[in-house]
């Protein structure tokens, strides 16, 4: 199956190595994905703060561009995908939001191509057995646990996840090839990367919780699907040495496609794990 | 109803009546420590239609948007569009914000978007650095080692990347009531 693929601006920035594992494990797979022509900024974490409708619109931009190409949509950057699915959301309600989208974007949503989130799709029916008969290298030797955050998950009326407090799928996709994944009650909590600028010493006291109750459930690595709950983990956990692990990351080692430079991008050097 | 609650539950397209005060959304926050007020006491004081408080508060910048009040309200009350319609207003009427550094980042970032449509994080945090004037601060040199660190990693490019569709960025932007 091909997709089509919205990379988000961290994808050439912070998220480098999420995109370059996310493309290497859908290729090794072979599902191709082809980049959506001209995408945009979704407005980020930002935009929806400050004005409803550049919330809605630039996000809903992609998703126009999105249903042209037809094909259903990867969206790595949990961020971006919480963003279009407001957009989506907002189209299926129709009302005065939708009416303004369609009129300012000349689009009219028909629901023929699906949004998908890493975790959606790992959660679709043969993604995980196809990834498990391509293992190379099972890592046996890897013990972690698995941290959604909020944004591929809530709000439900969004995500329309039958499970917002307790998703299981990223444990399974770790455990699929090999490793370990740890039961811990803290996977759909908050990272406050939204607090990053400005309030640095409030993230960190976030992340700093999260890596303490990580390490003490046992694990030595943190497994994440979202580029900003990565980069603020790696960077804010009070010097605790915890690596924090891209999904695809963990997939493309065990397929036997990693690269040292995925684990040269991190902060915290996960390249150990994968001896 | 006062008015202000009217408002907001025009704006948020949520039913404020619902809330009984359980408090489970206060519970669950994870920045309530930060706020003046509590989650639940926020959708009080609007159905009290305190709106000079609310509008200058720091906890409707303090708020990150992560949806666990609104996933776990018995009464599908979401606390995350009502805060955006307190923030929104709070822009469009041009308040002083007790939280300067929070909205100059979300300006900067907008900003960014509404320019090159695609956010390019060098010239992005240069303008939230000067705006935000975070330099002056104590805590400002851990912020730079970290982002010093990402430069070397070669996670911040220097060139932007633009879109083409630069008209369509712009007809959302004129179409909205943002004043950057």
């Amino acid at each position: 199956m091909t997709y089509s693929y919205y990379p988000g601006c961290t994808a050439h920035s912070t998220g480098w190595e999420f995109n370059d594992s996310t493309v290497a494990v859908f290729s090794t797979l072979g599902s191709g994905l082809t980049e959506i022509e001209d995408w945009n900024c979704c407005g980020g974490a930002s935009a929806h703060n400050l004005d409803h409708f550049v919330g809605l619109g630039l996000p809903a931009r992609n998703l126009s561009i999105a249903q042209a190409a037809g094909k259903d949509l990867i969206i790595p950057c949990a961020g971006c995908y919480n963003n279009v699915k407001k957009a989506q959301t907002a189209m299926e309600e129709g009302g005065e939001d939708a009416a303004k989208l369609k009129r300012v974007l000349d689009f009219d949503w028909q629901g023929k191509v699906a949004v998908l989130s890493l975790v959606d799709w790992l959660e679709r029916p043969g993604v995980i057995d196809g990834l498990t008969a391509k293992v190379k290298r099972p890592l046996s030797n890897l013990k972690v646990v698995a941290y959604y955050g909020c944004q591929l998950v809530r709000p439900q009326r969004v995500t329309g996840r039958s499970s917002c407090e307790n998703p299981t799928v990223l444990e399974e996709a770790c455990r699929a090839v090999g490793a370990t994944a740890l039961d811990w009650s803290y996977k759909v909590d908050c990272c406050g990367a939204d607090l990053a600028f400005g309030h640095g010493d409030r993230a960190e006291a976030l992340c700093t919780k999260l890596a303490q109750q990580a390490k003490a459930a046992g694990a030595d690595a943190i497994v994440v699907s979202c580029g900003l709950c990565q980069i603020n983990l790696d960077m804010r956990q009070s010097g605790l040495g915890l690596p924090i692990l891209y999904i695809t990351e963990v997939l493309g080692a065990a397929l036997g496609v990693a690269k040292d430079k995925w684990w040269k991008k991190h902060i915290n050097d996960p390249s150990g794990l994968f001896r | 109803m006062h008015a202000f609650a009217s408002e907001i539950q025009e704006r948020s397209g949520q039913n404020l009546s619902r809330c009984y005060q359980c408090k489970k959304c206060t519970a669950g926050c994870p920045t309530v420590t930060w706020f003046e007020w509590p989650n639940h006491g926020v959708v009080r004081m609007i159905q009290r239609g305190l709106r000079d408080e609310l509008l200058g508060s720091k906890a409707i910048w303090m708020c990150v948007t992560c949806e666990t009040c609104g996933t776990r309200c018995p009464n599908g009350i979401y606390l995350s569009p009502i805060m955006d319609a307190l923030r929104a207003l709070a822009v469009e009427e041009g308040r002083p914000v007790p939280e300067p550094a929070v909205v100059a980042f979300h300006k900067a970032f907008v900003g960014s978007a509404k320019r090159f449509g695609r956010v390019h994080e060098a010239t992005m945090l240069a303008e939230f650095m000067w705006k935000s004037k975070l330099f002056l601060q104590k805590g400002f040199v851990g912020e730079a080692v970290g982002g010093a660190k990402l430069f070397a990693k070669g996670k911040i490019p220097l060139l932007p990347s633009s879109v083409k569709g630069k008209a369509e960025i712009a007809k959302i932007f004129a179409e909205s009531e943002l004043k950057l």
